[in-house]
């Protein structure tokens, strides 16, 4: 068994795919930094991040697969599923050496499907951000934002809040991996806030900083979900598969 | 803005909720920055879900829950003793503003009910709409109801500001529609949906030959029926969609599963619950429509008006079509694979393109995605995966596939009386 071990890293993962086309090999595994070994194995790489490496890598695979293909692996690529970097590393593997046919499309190998799969996750999640964003706007009229999202996405969802709400000031924080971005009505910028105020615990604007009438528009929003709701149709289990509910400590309308 | 207008909204979004539509899609809309809002193309943003399950992605809120009609299945039926309020014009549009700078919406779905005339409502629709477009540079989504009887001039001025407009036919029948509302017939529906889709046919039409063409409802137009107020037959309720369906601007027929919210009429069925599976069936069947090529007369025959409410639609074709299977999921066309229970569009199009390269199996089926479950009695793929409904029988097939999993009861394990 062949065990390569990579920095978790996108150029690292192209890297890995170079190095098993020079040393002639077939990895049998891909971990991450965090992965453990297996108990048996017979041989051990680890993966130097190289930049030319993956550059000819990923120059290769702008030939022989689509944008949108491309566009899928990258996005796949932040999954947390531990098996991905290796079943990703066969898909490049293979698409680099079928000249002339394009692979993407083969949904019966294993490594294709598990692209589709994982972009389908990690996109959905992202959806989920345009969703379930709240904000809440403060007395200097900043709007703010505290999310949760379980893979790394906010890069993919910044963009539209910034085009939908070009003239107003935001701040979009992801509290797990620790930093946000704020835009300022011109410019988006990623930040990393140290404050330790109560809004940064809780994800909850207290009183003092929040504007005169952010408590009302919340009342009506609340307010308004609650009426909107038929009696006779409940049905909460359907409810929580559509907005899950780890999403519903910052939903402003599932408080109080 | 007060506590008052909370009270108010309360009202008013319980009179609006029993309009089903909730979609946000079919307009692509950037922002040029000069305003707020934009719209997404492709599909729609819902931004919450109610504790019913629906979701919400528009401010759905009547203007007034006055009415000066007494439709029988309606909740704001002039007859009904109701708490009544009317939002102003102010008030629609700032409370829309505010939302939607939160993140809460993705714009406005605006009804009303018909207070003096249907012109003087539609005038009011149209205003806010102009509002939020020109007065505060609003770009999100607007879903303006169209009111029965409103004037051409008037469906046009809304019809520039909206992105969707809807009137509802309620009830599929005429004659059903004119037992339980007297003051309705099919003309008035009819009528201004004929006004919508000629303006966005004159709009598409004025696209090839001017540069600068104002938008006119880019998102087409949707309808409602109502299920079970009245007795018509699924057949009926199909028939009425697969020819509104045929309109070149009809985007989406929803179906609301009635809600006894009239009980003392005796007109209307005492229906302890809203007929939820048959609502079920119904949408089951309006997407084998519009995305798996079934017509109308196939889901619904003349010897089955009403759709099984044990079997979904799809597989109740194929119970009642077993000439057509097994069907060869290396060979068959894209058409006829949609057609095996089991397999969704999305299946459908992965098994399309991956047996270019191979020979598919029943490993490989199920994990592109296919309830191989059900999908097994009706398909071959070179291996024999279970026996097809063409060497058994439907009856057979449909005894295996509706089997009730008996809880905490194992089938195989017989069961002994102690007692």
């Amino acid at each position: 068994m062949i065990i390569y071990r990579f920095d978790g890293s996108f150029d690292g993962l192209l890297s890995a795919v170079f190095d098993s086309f020079a040393r002639r090999e077939k990895p049998d595994a891909l971990l991450t930094p965090d992965g453990s070994l297996p108990l048996f194995y017979d041989l051990v790489h680890q993966v130097e991040t190289d930049s030319d490496k993956s550059g000819r890598v990923w120059r290769k695979l702008t030939k022989v697969i689509t944008a949108s293909a491309r566009a899928a692996l990258t996005s796949a690529f932040l999954t947390d599923n531990p098996e991905f970097p290796i079943l990703a590393l066969r898909f490049i593997s293979r698409a680099v050496t079928s000249p002339g046919v394009s692979v993407e499309t083969d949904f019966s190998d294993p490594a294709v499907l598990a692209v589709l799969k994982e972009c389908r996750r990690v996109r959905g999640e992202a959806h989920r951000l345009l969703q379930f964003v709240r904000f809440q706007k403060a007395a200097d009229g900043t709007y703010f934002a505290m999310i949760e999202p379980i893979f790394d996405v906010l890069p993919f969802a910044v963009n539209h809040f910034a085009d939908r709400f070009s003239d107003q000031p935001f701040i979009i924080y992801d509290r797990l991996r620790d930093y946000g971005y704020h835009y300022d009505g011109a410019e988006l910028k990623r930040v990393v806030i140290s404050s330790d105020g109560y809004h940064m615990q809780t994800g909850l604007l207290s009183e003092e900083i929040m504007h005169p009438q952010e408590r009302l528009f919340q009342d009506l929003w609340r307010a308004y979900v609650k009426s909107t709701a038929i009696m006779e149709r409940l049905n909460p289990r359907k409810q929580r598969q559509d907005m899950p509910v780890r999403y519903w400590k910052y939903l402003t309308e599932m408080q109080k | 803005m007060t506590e008052a207008t909370l009270e108010k909204l309360k009202i008013l979004a319980a009179a609006a909720k029993y309009d089903v539509s909730c979609s946000s899609s079919g307009t692509v809309r950037r922002n040029d920055g000069s305003g707020v809002g934009n719209t997404v193309g492709g599909v729609g943003i819902c931004h919450s879900f109610a504790a019913d399950g629906r979701c919400i992605a528009l401010l759905k809120v009547m203007l007034t829950n006055y009415c000066m009609y007494d439709c029988a299945y309606c909740i704001n039926r002039r007859s009904n003793d109701i708490p009544r309020a009317t939002l102003s014009v102010s008030e629609v549009v700032d409370i829309t503003m505010e939302f939607y700078r939160r993140n809460y919406i993705e714009g406005l779905f605006l009804s009303s009910g018909v207070v003096r005339n249907p012109d003087y409502t539609m005038e009011r629709i149209a205003r806010i709409a102009k509002d939020l477009r020109l007065i505060h540079r609003f770009n999100g989504y607007i879903h303006l109801k169209s009111i029965p009887g409103a004037s051409r001039e008037l469906v046009n001025e809304a019809g520039r500001y909206a992105d969707r407009m809807s009137v509802n036919i309620e009830i599929p029948r005429e004659q059903s529609l004119k037992y339980l509302a007297p003051e309705k017939d099919h003309k008035s529906v009819y009528e201004p949906m004929g006004f919508i889709r000629q303006g966005v046919l004159q709009c598409q039409e004025d696209k090839k030959k001017m540069r600068h063409v104002p938008r006119f409802v880019p998102g087409g137009q949707s309808t409602q029926m109502i299920v079970g107020a009245s007795p018509d037959t699924d057949r009926d309720i199909l028939l009425t969609s697969s020819a509104l369906y045929s309109m070149p601007t009809m985007r989406r027929v929803y179906y609301s599963g009635y809600v006894s919210v009239n009980q003392y009429d005796s007109r209307l069925p005492a229906l302890k619950q809203p007929p939820l599976v048959r609502e079920n069936r119904l949408y089951q069947a309006d997407w084998l429509m519009r995305f798996y090529q079934f017509r109308a007369e196939e889901i619904a025959d003349e010897s089955n008006p009403n759709l099984d409410l044990e079997v979904d639609p799809k597989l109740g074709w194929a119970l009642r079509h077993p000439e057509a299977f097994p069907v060869d999921i290396n060979r068959a066309p894209y058409e006829m694979i949609l057609r095996v229970p089991g397999i969704g569009v999305k299946s459908a199009a992965l098994i399309v393109s991956a047996r270019r390269y191979r020979h598919l199996n029943s490993s490989h089926l199920s994990k592109i995605g296919v309830a191989m479950k059900r999908a097994k009695y009706f398909i071959t793929c070179g291996e024999l995966v279970a026996p097809s409904i063409a060497d058994t029988s439907p009856e057979y097939v449909r005894r295996l596939l509706t089997a009730r999993k008996s809880r905490g009861e194992n089938p195989l394990q017989l069961s002994f009386d102690f007692s």
